[in-house]
């Protein structure tokens, strides 16, 4: 997870890397990584296997500490075009990977400056379904409120306007204020846990934005509803050999990939189905956007690395680039406007 | 008989006084708890109460930087936490310090809500949580969510440059020893423009002192900066409310106006 590292120190910013404009590097063949596809089969296989015991920590909790990865290049939602099909062969995760690949190491569109080659990219393979989404049992996100359709709308109408007045505008992600959200959703990198246990706590640090989920497991109740975070407040329990968390107390401001709002409830459930797999769950209720909860399942294999510290907001320059690109394209709208009404 | 009895009971009330007599930084009397797999039990959320994170050195009070903010946000006094009083620079790094300190709000990159480094997140004066597991502990700071992983099982040398250094421990004795290289030269000691490069080595010690305290030492070599490797200590303090936990601390949107608002769309006239 070095070479994520690096990407980090060039540049911090997923959703925009087109500004920071890296020069293309070498890319080595495109493999998909081995034993990850297609974790959604070997999910089942384990979870079929009912003698697999979890390790236990000395003091008698499943042990789930670690290096675990959630990337994958799944959608959260299954696209139209999926049609009824829920699981996909070998083959077509491997023709999916090629495709990944090719598409990161094609040239970009005239006028766009490009962004990081297939090298650089860590998104994982498909884990062999259609979407994440297991529940609702059509693999799609559930409808909007009218409430969140409107409010929806009336953001993209504005950010259509305005996508880089000031800082702002642009996404908590392009901020380094919040990353992969919690619960994550998987993006092009560092899509990796790491989870301490002691008596009483577990922490989960995610690499990306080394963001830290500090997880009383002590039965405390959650913090006040006066007290609301970007990242949420977090609790933890065990079910038997699963460990529960449950996170509420979301500020207004979050705005998760998967959209949610201060409303937003999430219990998420990790289960250890084998030495090198953490069955990964989480429901999700927030009825001021979504009609219905839903249930996104990530397996998360083991990986036999480490974390390491990637300073986003210390280097984030792209967020100069952004907001002087766009200085510069009003500069030259107001240039040619200006010209064009000239008389001739 | 009964003269020796008297002796050895004076000698032993004499040990015990003399054990429980904290000698700053050097108490060795009190053992830790223990963790399942018998280490010093350091777990906790922890805290600094001093203000070196204004000046590791002697300060005296003085008027802070917004005059409308009054005696609400001046900086208080305090004494150093250096051993000796003072950091031993070398000349030309005690000029840059000089300098640093003159042009501190522009400088110092806690302003700009950049990851502390160490030992400053130590005693930055917010909250840090020790999460100790036999192989590694993780060591979590509610300022900017920094944080960093001590490892106690291998020796590598840093492969690349962290804010928070690269961090390796072990145990001496009651004593958690954690060897921190691998830093940048972008990380500050305080408010006061003190400074390193990034041959910085940081050697921290953690040791209980007491069921709620810790004795906190980093001793600090950078022969870039300084003429001889020098040492800071100070207490750690457990913060023992029943609902202590670190909050969010993502300080980026209090930084943000500072380092972008001037890139920002004027507004039409």
């Amino acid at each position: 997870m070095l070479r994520a590292f690096a990407i980090a120190v060039a540049s911090a910013s997923l959703l925009t890397v087109s500004v920071a404009g890296q020069a293309p590097k070498p890319a080595p063949k495109p493999e998909p990584r081995a034993g990850a596809a297609p974790t959604a089969r070997s999910l089942a296989r384990a979870r079929a296997n009912n003698a697999y015991k979890v390790p236990r920590t000395a003091w008698g909790e499943p042990d789930l500490q670690g290096v675990w990865s959630y990337a994958t290049t799944t959608p959260l939602s299954k696209p139209d075009a999926a049609g009824d099909k829920t699981f996909l062969t070998d083959e077509e995760v491997a023709q999916l990977a090629e495709e990944t690949a090719k598409r990161q190491d094609s040239a970009p569109r005239t006028g766009d400056p490009g962004t990081y080659n297939n090298f650089w990219w860590d998104r994982g393979v498909s884990i062999g379904r259609t979407s994440l989404i297991i529940d609702p049992e059509d693999g799609k996100l559930p409808p909007l409120t009218p409430e969140a359709q409107k409010a929806r709308a009336a953001r993209q109408a504005y950010q259509r306007e305005h996508p880089a007045d000031s800082y702002l505008d642009r996404s908590p992600t392009d901020r380094c204020i919040m990353y992969h959200g919690v619960p994550p959703l998987p993006s092009g990198y560092n899509n990796t846990y790491q989870i301490f246990q002691t008596p009483g706590m577990v922490a989960i640090l995610d690499e990306n934005i080394h963001h830290v989920r500090l997880i009383p497991m002590d039965g405390r109740p959650h913090l006040p509803s006066t007290i609301r975070n970007w990242n949420g407040d977090s609790r933890g329990h065990w079910e038997g050999d699963t460990l529960v968390v449950d996170t509420m107390n979301f500020n207004d401001k979050t705005n998760l990939r998967y959209g949610g709002s201060s409303n937003t409830h999430a219990v998420e459930r990790f289960t250890r189905v084998s030495n090198d797999l953490i069955d990964y769950q989480y429901t999700i209720t927030d009825p001021t956007v979504y009609t219905k909860p839903f249930t996104v399942a990530i397996p998360m294999p083991r990986r036999d690395d480490r974390i390491f510290e990637y300073a986003c907001h210390e280097g984030n320059h792209s967020m100069e680039g952004i907001l002087n690109g766009a200085r510069a394209d009003e500069r030259r709208a107001a240039e040619a406007a200006a010209a064009k009404a000239k008389p001739q | 008989m009964r003269n020796r009895l008297m002796l050895a009971l004076a000698a032993a009330v004499a040990a015990a006084f003399w054990l429980s007599t904290p000698t700053h930084g050097q108490t060795r009397a009190y053992r830790a708890p223990r963790t399942p797999d018998g280490k010093p039990n350091l777990n906790g959320t922890w805290q600094a109460m001093n203000t070196a994170n204004w000046d590791v050195e002697d300060h005296v009070a003085r008027q802070g930087p917004v005059i409308g903010l009054g005696a609400s946000f001046s900086i208080p006094p305090g004494q150093s936490v250096v051993e000796g009083g003072q950091i031993p620079y070398r000349p030309e790094a005690l000029a840059k310090k000089k300098e640093n300190a003159a042009n501190w709000m522009t400088r110092d990159p806690e302003i700009k809500c950049y990851m502390p480094g160490i030992p400053r997140a130590t005693y930055q004066g917010y909250p840090f949580q020790i999460v100790q597991t036999p192989k590694q502990i993780l060591m979590a700071y509610e300022f900017a969510n920094a944080s960093r992983i001590v490892y106690m099982d291998i020796k590598d040398p840093s492969p690349s440059a962290f804010w928070m250094g690269w961090s390796r421990g072990h145990w001496e004795g009651e004593t958690l020893v954690v060897d921190v290289t691998g830093f940048t030269d972008q990380t500050w000691f305080d408010r006061a423009g003190n400074f390193h490069s990034e041959a910085l080595h940081v050697v921290e010690r953690y040791t209980a002192t007491g069921p709620d305290h810790l004795s906190y030492e980093a001793t600090i070599e950078d022969p870039q900066t300084f003429t001889r490797p020098w040492k800071i200590s100070m207490p750690l303090y457990r913060r023992v409310e029943k609902n202590a936990q670190l909050l969010e601390y993502i300080c980026v949107e209090f930084a943000e106006e500072l380092m972008y608002g001037h890139l920002a769309k004027k507004p039409a006239k």
